[in-house]
């Protein structure tokens, strides 16, 4: 390939505002003996949300950080917002973000210390307004000079919430955000990243164990398992696939191995 | 991957918010802040008395005033430099806060870059107070030794950020159970650094490695300050040489490491 042919393959600023907010191609990642992702392949348009589900080990959590830039593939390929990851990720990285359960903030430093800091590594302008304003919206007020390690768990979980909307992302990558929460605050939480959403047309993927909250938010779902997309489509649409009510039953009927029992029902 | 793309276009801004991330966590916990002050002034006063008691013993000793309380001082720039910089990377894997920052802007060269400023702030809060009880207690003043020290605390720091990168790497890599290398391997450097004796002292074959390590010119060059009054610019420049070859290997350590890192996906785990 020449140089001018490996110019002409690059995509341009139009290519990569049109393109995906996701695109995973044949991704394939093996940890020693271990095949947590094994050869899959998907495309999230901008402003969808989906929901990534899947048992303990189904490669949830590995997807994610691929898609993050924090795990290298073993092959295959993720672009996000038009550019690969992690070959590109400065471009990309200061407009996304994302909440893990593997990831805690600094224990110490206060809600307002940590937000304070994330903002500026993040370029947020108006940064008191914006944590105000976050602060406002998530009900953080009453305790945002408290230590973070000293808040109860849905105070750390709508804390976390707050740095991943801190830079007003694009793309917002959720594993299992509605965790400790209790259905009060997870419903309004939920309601939040709707609204949060419908707003900026962003695009968020979810990973999550609460099939209500996915029923609830997602447009699409995909369901992993050892490693693979055992489907994809929109809630209502693998229900009826699967010839049930709810996608809870779905995946039992995926988590227990009795897929082709169920679609056979089905037809 | 190239991790060098990462590193085009440092940013002043996030490497503020990094400096204040640890200034906030060491002005919230004053135990930390003790932590600084304890052991130099515990060092500069064991020293300080045990050179008290040999001058007045021996002749050597009290014509070479200065070199053991000297060597005290200027070793602990070299390991509190390289602590400074290693405990503020450890704060991020024991807050569990590493998938944060590698999931920011935040390039590694910032990081990096962040984390060398804090060594120095942290130096400044343990170091300058020892220097003073030094000063009073045994009225040694170690910033009589003017152009010299600078040259001296340059080449310290620099060997101390360049086992601190290193360290840091293997810890991204291998997780907190490595977090003793942290602790130890200075020591593993410092009976060859010559911080009390002189290289002679060695047997030749050991004298080779021990001139691969850039203290042992600051240390050789603080005794021929104190003990002939000859400022050894030679002894300064060979050590500056090695410790520039010593901070690019170590990025480059670093970088290795980081992408072992990401191959492994213990950015997101970082513990045991």
């Amino acid at each position: 390939m020449t140089e001018n042919d490996k110019a002409s393959s690059r995509p341009t600023v139009a290519d990569r505002s049109s393109s995906a907010a996701i695109a995973v191609d044949h991704l394939v990642k093996v940890y020693k003996q271990t095949r947590a992702v094994d050869d899959i392949s998907f495309s999230l348009p901008r402003g969808s949300i989906t929901g990534l589900l899947g048992g303990n080990g189904a490669g949830k959590t590995t997807t994610i950080a691929t898609i993050m830039g924090l795990v290298l593939p073993t092959s295959g390929r993720v672009q996000v917002l038009g550019y690969r990851m992690p070959e590109e990720s400065a471009s990309v990285l200061g407009r996304m973000n994302f909440e893990s359960p593997y990831v805690d903030m600094p224990m110490r430093l206060t809600v307002r210390q940590n937000l304070t800091v994330f903002g500026k590594l993040y370029a947020v302008e108006n940064l008191a307004g914006r944590i105000a304003e976050l602060a406002d919206d998530l009900d953080l007020t009453d305790f945002i000079d408290r230590a973070n390690g000293k808040l109860s768990a849905g105070q750390k979980t709508r804390v976390a919430l707050a740095k991943a909307l801190i830079n007003h992302p694009e793309l917002l990558l959720l594993d299992e955000p509605t965790a400790s929460l209790d259905p009060d605050t997870a419903d309004w939480v939920r309601g939040h990243l709707e609204r949060y959403r419908k707003a900026n047309n962003a695009t968020i993927l979810l990973a999550s164990h609460n099939m209500l909250e996915v029923e609830r938010l997602c447009d699409r779902v995909i369901i992993m398992k050892r490693g693979r997309i055992e489907d994809d489509d929109a809630p209502e649409a693998i229900m009826a696939r699967y010839n049930r009510t709810t996608l809870e039953e779905v995946f039992l009927d995926v988590a227990r191995g009795r897929v082709n029992g169920a679609k056979e029902a089905a037809r | 991957m190239s991790e060098i793309s990462l590193h085009r276009g440092i940013s002043m801004h996030r490497i503020g918010a990094m400096i204040l991330r640890y200034w906030y966590l060491l002005m919230s916990s004053w135990p930390r802040l003790l932590e600084l002050l304890y052991w130099p002034a515990l060092q500069v006063i064991t020293w300080g008395f045990l050179q008290l008691y040999i001058a007045q013993n021996a002749n050597f000793f009290a014509r070479a005033g200065g070199t053991l309380i000297g060597a005290v001082i200027l070793w602990d720039i070299l390991f509190r430099g390289q602590l400074g910089f290693s405990i503020s990377f450890l704060e991020e894997m024991w807050a569990r806060n590493l998938g944060n920052l590698m999931m920011s802007p935040l390039k590694p060269i910032e990081f990096l870059l962040s984390l060398m400023i804090m060594s120095l702030i942290r130096l400044a809060i343990g170091v300058i107070p020892m220097t003073l009880l030094a000063l009073f207690l045994f009225h040694f003043n170690v910033y009589a030794l003017g152009v010299p020290l600078i040259a001296f605390f340059c080449n310290l720091i620099f060997t101390s950020w360049s086992v601190g990168i290193f360290v840091s790497g293997l810890v991204l890599r291998n997780g907190l159970g490595a977090e003793s290398i942290v602790w130890t391997l200075m020591f593993a450097i410092m009976p060859l650094a010559c911080v009390y004796y002189p290289v002679s002292v060695l047997p030749v074959w050991l004298q080779y490695v021990a001139w691969a390590l850039p203290p042992t010119y600051v240390f050789e060059g603080m005794r021929a300050l104190l003990i002939e009054n000859t400022f050894r610019t030679d002894l300064m420049l060979s050590a500056l040489a090695i410790n520039v070859v010593l901070l690019v290997a170590s990025f480059g350590a670093f970088l290795a490491l980081l992408r072992s890192a990401r191959k492994q996906g213990s950015l997101l785990s970082g513990g045991e």
